[in-house]
């Protein structure tokens, strides 16, 4: 059950992040990126990890990804238009890319023993195991979050703003 | 039962996926949103270490998912500033082709 919900969420995951790569139109890649961040929620759920799996839906899937669409519909994104890139990224790019793949594949499958196995329903990280840890061993960082957004709302206005 | 091995390569393979998007991609929005992807590749590394870390020492950890956590607020507060920022370029150049927009390149 476990392998086969992760299997089916992999695969969605993968080929919607796929979709995103080969779509040209910035809004089909904006939607194929939506179906990545809810497979991926529930991952983080087949992982045991509750609270995160509903920020997931609820931040990226929800506020980013509308956030994104609405930047799309504002400024009339159309097709994207295939000029050249630079020579360096398909040189050195694409290759490194790959080679980080091959990389960290051949390592994680490896030594896969090491990992350890996830079973369903076991460890599972309700909101209370995390907010006590959050509010108690790291409350500075978590209120000086808060000053973050503050100031990202208040560059995201002043940069955003008509000029006269 | 499955390898967490198998959520990590999971990860390595969204990762490797953004990182030829943003190499590909020529619209400044989806290049954008490859590196969001990046982000949530990372971010399920990092559940999946947590919950590693959980079986290796026999009780909950839930210090990757903090981390997880911290990376969501800072990714809002950077999706906001990012759309903003392009918002201003569209305005100055009329154009979201990162191929136009480039005044400092050498």
């Amino acid at each position: 059950m476990h392998l086969a919900l992760f299997i089916f969420f992999a695969v969605l995951c993968v080929a919607g992040a796929l979709n995103l790569l080969l779509q040209r139109h910035p809004i089909n890649s904006a939607l194929s990126l939506i179906v990545v961040m809810s497979s991926l929620s529930v991952l983080y759920l087949l992982l045991g990890a509750e609270f995160i799996a509903a920020a997931q839906v609820i931040v990226y899937s929800g506020a980013i990804m509308v956030l994104f669409t609405f930047v799309i519909m504002l400024l009339n994104a159309g097709k994207e238009v295939r000029t050249h890139g630079s020579r360096l990224a398909y040189v050195a790019g694409f290759p490194g890319a790959a080679a980080l793949l091959g990389l960290l594949a051949f390592v994680f499958i490896s030594r896969r023993g090491d990992f350890g196995q996830a079973r369903l329903g076991e460890y599972l990280a309700t909101t209370s195991d995390l907010s006590r840890v959050l509010f108690k061993d790291l409350l500075l960082p978590f209120e000086v979050t808060s000053v973050l957004i503050l100031v990202a709302i208040l560059g995201a206005v002043a940069l955003a703003r008509k000029e006269h | 039962m499955v390898p967490i091995a198998y959520y990590l390569v999971l990860s390595a393979v969204l990762f490797s996926i953004g990182v030829a998007a943003f190499l590909i991609k020529r619209n400044i929005i989806t290049v954008f949103m490859s590196i969001e992807l990046m982000l949530n590749a990372v971010n399920l590394a990092f559940i999946a270490f947590s919950r590693q870390w959980s079986q290796i020492t026999g009780h909950l950890q839930v210090n990757g998912q903090i981390f997880v956590f911290f990376v969501m607020v800072v990714a809002a507060a950077e999706a906001a500033v990012g759309l903003a920022i392009i918002i201003a370029v569209f305005r100055a150049r009329n154009t979201l082709n990162v191929d136009s927009i480039d005044l400092m390149k050498l």
